[in-house]
């Protein structure tokens, strides 16, 4: 399953959403897409019994480089314990970690993560994040066998 | 002989709320100069936004503000276009609206009392940290949770920003099947929250009252939720529409959020204290016993206690859903006809975490000219920062860490819904108290961000 976490009027919070949408005519039957807030439950709820789950958020790094774009294959929560550019004070990390102590993590959880530029309200992401769209949501397709979904296009809002 | 020692406390990124703001508190000796709660309010952005747009969008896009309390939103929207065009909604589409609210208030009051505000009470940092101990207490709060967003589903077409809710009803009205298939999962939540009362009850709660009027929908015969008129513990009553005549808003500086005030100048609360103290006659006789047993009077003056007013309400949304899906009968049709008219309508609902108010002025096409939103949260911005400034005088000799718990502690009771869309708050507590007179070094304490730390002489 391929899980997008963000708020389409926080701009590039809308990452996560943007890539699940492109993703949607091209994934393969069986593999079920969801969009979401990123709150822990909704998100460990979701991911529940899932072979492998892959989980696209903007987030902020230091020092900036927006667009730049990050995998990781997660087993365990991050250190650092920073908000992730996600609409809520709970996020990624706090699901990770309510889910290996309640036992519900997916048997294998991909993060793929967007730096984002603008988080301000409205809705549409800035051309440099919506220009990584593509290239996140072909790896996806690559995570989950699916080949690639042809040249990246992405509406730069 | 005293010299002043400033020191500075900030400790980034209050978890565990949500949203993104600041709280910044400056003593001086035993006195609170200031307290200050920054807020930065997305249905500031949102009431622009729907300018222009069809009046039929505002549930819709509204439910975007808030992925906690979507149906708040839609349904103070419905109510407001509906009245400006002159349409009640009644019947089998009035229950499953209820019932679709009822699902936002068991999911949203768990969440919190679960991963948010227990874990204070029990020494835990989070409720990660509680669910690592106690796996057993935070998978009952999931479970109730899980019922409450099985509602929102059933009802509102998914768990998050349901897109079933139009003006006027729904787009597809439940089929009884539907329903009754929820009635096992929410016998075993009432259960659990009937436990979860008796849990909370334990805890051990700071001895604080808080000094505001309150305020809350009223609707005798029923405990307020989807509907009622607008009344204060003060003795206030009247309707959605005559809210601008009552509540004044004003902008103040360190806010983008305005600032809410009764007319006569006083501030209030709103939220489940204030729907409890003034409609606690109308919860059922066993949401009634439970906060009986749990030591609640007919009314609630103290905000660490809303972690067991919440826990009530969880009992009661669930008995009220079970009533509802018993009852049951589908509508003809999922939604009645309302035809757009010039006019302007106003709708308030009570949000888990207070009175939501919206206001549209539609013209006779359909197109919203003027929309505006006044949120429980900034509702309640004056009356947690007066009540924060009380809190932290009456403990002012704690040491910096456990006065920062503290007070972390006492804004999550207020559930704050910050932002609905953003980050993380900050608190900062700065102080100037006497210094150190045995010759030893004055000190100055920065913390900027969670788990840094450095200490800086300044001059006396």
């Amino acid at each position: 399953m391929v899980i997008g976490v963000g708020n389409e009027f926080r701009r590039d919070d809308g990452v996560g959403p943007a890539v699940v949408g492109q993703l949607r005519d091209l994934v393969p039957p069986g593999v079920r897409l969801v969009i979401t807030d990123g709150e822990p439950t909704r998100l460990m709820d979701a991911w529940t019994g899932a072979a492998l789950a892959i989980v696209v958020d903007a987030v902020h790094a230091h020092p900036p480089q927006p667009g730049k774009i990050y995998r990781f294959v997660v087993d365990r929560p991050g250190t650092g314990q920073e908000p992730a550019a996600s609409s809520h004070g709970l996020g990624l990390d706090d699901a990770i970690s309510l889910a290996i102590a309640l036992d519900r993590m997916p048997g294998r959880l991909i993060v793929h993560a967007v730096e984002a530029a603008d988080l301000t309200h409205g809705a549409g992401l800035t051309p440099t994040v919506a220009a990584a769209v593509g290239t996140v949501a072909s790896a996806i397709l690559d995570d989950i066998g699916a080949g690639r979904p042809g040249p990246a296009s992405a509406d730069p809002g | 002989m005293t010299h002043r020692n400033d020191r500075v406390l900030s400790v980034a990124e209050l978890a565990r709320v949500e949203g993104e703001g600041a709280l910044y508190i400056r003593a001086s000796g035993n006195k609170v100069e200031e307290a200050r709660l920054d807020i930065y309010e997305p249905p500031r952005f949102f009431e622009a936004f729907l300018r222009g747009r069809a009046y039929t969008e505002p549930p819709d896009i509204t439910a975007r503000i808030c992925g906690i309390c979507p149906v708040a939103y839609q349904t103070s929207a419905y109510l407001a276009i509906e009245e400006a065009c002159g349409v009640t909604v009644d019947g089998p589409i009035a229950d499953l609206r209820r019932l679709l609210y009822c699902g936002e208030w068991i999911e949203s009051h768990s969440l919190h009392i679960y991963l948010l505000h227990a874990p204070d009470f029990l020494g835990y940092s989070s409720g990660i940290e509680m669910a690592t101990e106690r796996r057993d207490i935070v998978e009952r709060g999931l479970g109730m949770k899980k019922a409450g967003n099985a509602i929102l589903e059933a009802v509102g077409g998914r768990a998050i920003h349901p897109i079933n809710v139009r003006i006027g009803g729904f787009y597809r009205a439940p089929s009884r099947a539907e329903l009754a298939a929820l009635t096992d999962p929410l016998r075993r939540a009432l259960e659990d929250a009937l436990a979860t009362v008796r849990w909370v009850a334990g805890f051990d709660f700071p001895d604080h009252m808080c000094e505001a009027d309150m305020l809350a929908l009223s609707a005798p015969g029923t405990y307020p939720i989807e509907r009622g008129t607008v009344a204060t513990r003060s003795g206030l009553a009247f309707p959605a529409s005559a809210w601008e005549d009552h509540v004044i808003e004003e902008h103040v500086p360190h806010s983008t959020a305005l600032h809410a005030h009764l007319a006569g100048g006083g501030r209030y609360l709103t939220g489940p204290l204030a729907r409890y103290s003034l409609s606690s006659q109308w919860l059922s006789p066993l949401a009634r016993e439970a906060a009986s047993d749990a030591g609640l009077g007919p009314s609630c003056d103290n905000p660490f206690r809303s972690i067991i007013v919440r826990a009530v309400e969880v009992v009661y949304a669930i008995e009220e859903a079970l009533r509802i899906i018993a009852a049951y009968e589908p509508p003809d049709r999922p939604a009645v006809d309302v035809p757009p008219r010039a006019g302007v309508g106003c709708g308030a609902s009570e949000a888990p975490r207070g009175t939501l108010w919206h206001r549209y002025e539609i013209g006779a096409d359909g197109i919203i000219s003027a929309a505006r939103i006044v949120p429980p949260t900034s509702q309640n911005q004056a009356t947690i920062e007066a009540d924060l400034r009380a809190f932290v005088e009456a403990r002012i000799d704690l040491e910096d860490d456990e006065l920062t718990r503290q007070c972390e502690q006492a804004i999550r009771n207020y559930d704050p819904c910050i932002s609905c869309a953003t980050h993380f708050l900050n608190l900062t507590v700065q102080r100037s108290l006497p210094v150190r007179t045995d010759g030893g070094p004055s000190s100055s304490y920065v913390r900027a961000g969670r788990g840094h730390r450095r200490r800086e002489r300044v001059p006396p």
